[in-house]
């Protein structure tokens, strides 16, 4: 959106739910998805907090509802982390603060609703119910048992005692209700996203939040990215363009093709963007692929096709500026980084849609979508290593994403160049030009 | 060997060369996905704004190009039975009536069928009451039968306001009331309403209707339950119906004061305003207080011109790069006059196809959609709004609000220094259009004299297909003798006698890609 006029309060996202609902991994989630399209969000884990007090876990029994020295601790715990998140949210520049623990009654509830009203928060609740013993097993598997608090048990033992745990909450849990908490705002998600209900969704955020979530899904699946091959631009050091690909290029589509085969992946589908090396690299899979437009490489403006030689030589002060701040820096009539991530947000939310995708785009394209895959922030978004000829092979796992880098063995000429150590506007051509990769 | 790539001269769009055989057999054709189509079904009690809903969401999926059309099988009914005398028609022990509105009910999946498997469209809107689980069961069979995904949008409300207010707004001046006065009509379609509450059967998301997608919408959109979404599309309803509301408001949109540019009669680019654009500036200040809004935001593109104008209000405003004018590529900051003399070509072709046509290296009025969506999402949000932007993107918004085709957007008149103010009114927008009297350049361009357009022949992203202004629904003729369709009809569709009814014909649409 605009950047003139924002006059929003900050939101405090507050989870619900009992443990091993997927709150954590969607705190997490929410949390990498608001950062990347710009809105400054963190998330306060209170199960941190609590191991940051109490140093050894013994039992479920900390959780036990008698347990009151254990009740004050952890009443303690969630203190303390909402004094953090009213730092952030109101000295640290914090738009979105994500209150990740149970908050499975309506008194610590409205604890927290009292908290946000003296603040000036709004506050938006996102409840996880799922009774499938499944899927509860399988997150104890997956996030429970390499938890810091069972890191001297084994597996068997883990499971029995989180198993436990989870029964404390059970008989005092007051599930968001129709009628109690019909004033208050939020969406239970159920069933891993079979069901949702949405109650009184306030703003543009929100908004935003529950179309994500409603996207999202845990399916198991892999993206794989890669760019075009090597084009004929490429080979000149030229930038942007829309060129065809060189002969090394086609090789490493016939490449991709094999590898494609090889992989022998469920109803993959492959997505290219509307320039020509893309699709030519694509053609070569002999399978259907979808253009996008919105995955076309970054507009360089009055720079298009141009060597970083030329830019140095014609647009010597833009150079210096794009230097100094890469992700927000807009070519001339052209476009930024940050203007690539508010193109490419469907494109994000269409993969989280989808199962398994082969995404064929270009180096700044790319490097804005890995940021989002690998949370990486907008310092260093522009500088992320994506070689020509080169798959990267992202699988979900835990709270995370796995990433394998794939080399197709095909040669290619290196387009990544570093940032300078001088980035003043008055420096020297060498030192401009210090970092640009060979070139014909 | 791969194909040869050739890029279609109109949207610039590099496809596999026609003379070339394809490597490996490909599906239906090209580099797009065929999906299934869906049948959208309404559900609920009258006047509980399903044709607001249905049409509503029609004008949007058709803006945003997925071919979709409205079947109201109310209008079967008007057709069917020429003259509505009272409510008793809706009696559920009036069995003759019955059969009518089965008959009808049937009728308009006929047509739906029709539509999507012949016509090209992508989307049904099924809109009846639907309110009890055989007609549902009935509907899901027919799905099945036909290949069609199903998808339910219930209505739930009881607050009275809404009810009578709905009623008076869009239920008294139908022809049903034509010959009736106000209190009257009123009387007579809340009795009509409580011939549907006995029978009703609401979607049970617990247990009945468990494995269907729907989405509940209860109170206006206060709640919503949403259940089992299956695809893309379903999601972005979902997202479209979450985001509306039907609090009164006004969308008010204009261009930018006339630039520098645009006196010497140059596209595109990043000028000032001219003295005559500064002087509406102003002009649009005086007005935009008159108005005497109590919340008005204003937004405006990242280009000076609208920036500028935007500053004479002073009051805060928000930037949108989406707002910003077509990119004319190769051909910015050129005269008409330059671009026909440079590129003959080019200019000859964007004549053919204003809507698909994209400057080389720049964009595509197709492209602006796909660009404006969020914006139209976001003023969907939103109450008042003064949107200042640039004629081509003024074109594609003024398109969505008052659903009109592909072929007519790119030449909808937004002349420069007039407001457009558009205000929500029972089905549809009403617009007002105020001249604020200060003279500026006309830098419209009427649709050259031509003989046949042809679409493009490759579809792309579905985000980016054709907008289509919503069909008119079809017209039925009145069904003479119920005894003889009476005999023919059986539970399922396929027995159903097509020739009876006559299908306004429908001009092929564009196929849709969607996955």
């Amino acid at each position: 959106m605009g950047t003139v006029c924002m006059t929003n309060c900050p939101t405090l996202i507050v989870t619900v739910g009992l443990p091993a609902r997927g709150k954590t991994y969607i705190s997490k989630k929410l949390t990498r998805y608001l950062n990347w399209i710009g809105v400054p969000t963190k998330e306060f884990n209170v199960g941190q907090y609590r191991r940051r007090c109490v140093k050894i876990y013994k039992s479920f029994e900390f959780f036990s509802p008698d347990n009151e020295e254990g009740l004050k601790i952890r009443k303690q715990c969630a203190s303390t982390a909402l004094n953090d998140v009213q730092q952030y949210l109101s000295s640290e520049g914090g738009q979105v603060a994500v209150f990740d623990a149970t908050n499975t009654t309506r008194e610590r509830r409205n604890v927290i609703i009292k908290f946000a009203d003296q603040n000036g928060y709004k506050v938006f609740f996102v409840e996880s119910i799922c009774e499938d013993p499944d899927v509860i097993n399988a997150n104890i598997v997956q996030v429970k048992l390499g938890s810091p608090d069972y890191a001297d048990c084994n597996t068997d033992e883990a499971v029995e005692d989180f198993m436990k745990r989870i029964k404390c909450y059970e008989n005092s849990y007051e599930t968001l209700d129709e009628v109690l908490d019909k004033d208050l705002s939020y969406i239970k998600v159920m069933d891993v996203g079979q069901r949702y209900l949405v109650n009184r969704v306030m703003d543009h955020i929100q908004s935003r939040i529950v179309y994500y979530l409603m996207n999202i899904h845990i399916t198991p699946r892999s993206i794989y990215l890669c760019r075009h091959g090597e084009s004929d631009l490429n080979i000149k050091g030229k930038i942007g363009g829309d060129s065809g690909l060189s002969e090394r290029g086609k090789k490493f589509a016939r490449h991709l093709g094999d590898f494609i085969h090889e992989q022998n992946i469920k109803d993959l589908k492959v997505w290219t963007s509307q320039m020509k090396r893309t699709i030519q690299t694509a053609e070569a899979l002999g399978v259907p692929y979808e253009q996008w437009k919105a995955l076309n490489e970054i507009d360089a403006g009055v720079c298009e096709e141009m060597s970083y030689e030329e830019i140095q030589e014609h647009y010597p002060l833009e150079f210096a500026l794009r230097d100094q701040d890469k992700y927000r820096y807009r070519y001339p009539k052209g476009e930024s980084y940050e203007d690539l991530v508010q193109r490419l947000e469907p494109v994000i939310m269409e993969l989280e849609r989808q199962e398994n995708v082969l995404v064929i785009c270009h180096q700044a394209v790319m490097r804005c979508l890995l940021a989002y895959f690998l949370d990486k922030s907008a310092e260093e978004l522009p500088y992320l290593k994506c070689p020509l000829h080169t798959v990267l092979k992202l699988t979900p796992v835990a709270y995370g994403c796995k990433v394998e880098s794939i080399s197709l063995k095909v040669e290619a000429v290196n387009t990544h160049r570093e940032r300078p150590e001088n980035v003043t506007v008055n420096r020297s051509r060498e030192e401009a030009l210090q970092t640009v990769p060979s070139h014909l | 060997m791969p194909r040869e790539l050739t890029q279609n001269r109109i949207q610039k769009i590099w496809i596999p060369s026609k003379d070339d055989k394809p490597a490996v057999p490909r599906r239906a054709g090209g580099p797009y996905f065929t999906n299934s189509p869906t049948v959208i079904v309404m559900v609920g009690l009258p006047a509980r704004g399903k044709t607001y809903i249905s049409k509503k969401l029609t004008r949007y999926l058709n803006w945003t190009g997925v071919p979709t059309k409205v079947f109201n099988v109310g209008e079967y009914r008007r057709e069917a039975v020429k003259q509505y005398s009272s409510y008793d028609f809706f009696r559920p022990d009036n069995q003759e009536a019955m059969k009518i509105r089965k008959q009808c009910a049937l009728s308009a999946l006929t047509d739906v069928k029709s539509y999507l498997l012949e016509e090209g469209g992508q989307v049904a809107v099924f809109d009846a009451t639907n309110t009890t689980r055989d007609r549902r069961e009935m509907i899901l069979n027919f799905g099945k039968e036909n290949g069609f995904k199903v998808f339910f949008i219930e209505s739930v409300c009881e607050d009275p306001n809404v009810v009578a207010t709905n009623i008076m707004e869009v239920k008294v001046s139908c022809p049903d009331y034509k010959d009736c006065n106000k209190t009257d009509a009123m009387e007579d379609f809340l009795k009509r309403i409580e011939c549907y509450r006995a029978s009703y059967q609401p979607l049970d998301p617990d247990n009945y209707d468990r494995d269907i997608s729907f989405i509940k919408v209860i109170d206006v959109g206060r709640r919503f339950l949403v259940n089992r979404i299956q695809d893309y599309i379903q999601s972005k309803i979902v997202y479209y119906l979450m985001n509306i509301h039907v609090q009164p408001r006004t969308i008010y949109l204009c261009r930018h004061g006339e630039s520098e540019h645009n006196v010497l009669g140059q596209i595109g680019g990043d000028s000032g305003l001219s003295s005559r654009g500064k002087k509406f500036s102003g002009a649009l200040s005086r007005f935009m207080e008159e108005q005497n809004l109590k919340n008005l935001k204003v937004w405006t593109s990242q280009l000076k011109r609208t920036i500028q104008t935007a500053e004479t209000l002073s009051m805060p405003y928000e930037q949108w790069k989406a707002l910003n004018e077509i990119d004319a590529g190769i051909c910015e900051e050129m005269t008409y006059e330059q671009i026909k003399e440079r590129y003959p070509e080019e200019f000859a072709l964007r004549d053919q196809d204003k809507y698909y046509y994209r400057y080389p290296t720049g964009e595509s009025y197709q492209d602006l959609v796909q660009r404006l969506e969020p914006v139209i999402m976001e003023l969907e949000r939103q109450e008042n709004v003064l949107v200042i932007c640039h004629q081509a993107v003024m074109r594609c918004l003024l398109a969505y609000f008052l659903d009109k085709s592909a072929d007519e957007m790119p030449y909808l008149k937004c002349p420069l220094h007039t407001v457009l103010k558009l205000t929500p009114v029972a089905y549809g927008c009403k617009v007002e259009s105020i001249y604020l009297n200060v003279e500026a350049v006309n830098t419209h361009r009427e649709r050259p004299e031509q003989d046949v357009k042809r679409g493009p022949s490759t579809l792309m992203r579905r985000n980016s297909v054709t907008p289509l202004a919503s069909p008119e629904p079809t017209k039925k003729p009145r069904i003479k003798s119920l005894d003889d369709h009476m005999a023919s009809t059986s539970t399922s569709l396929s027995g159903f006698a097509a020739s009876d009814i006559s299908t306004a014909g429908q001009p092929l649409l564009g196929k849709a890609c969607l996955t």
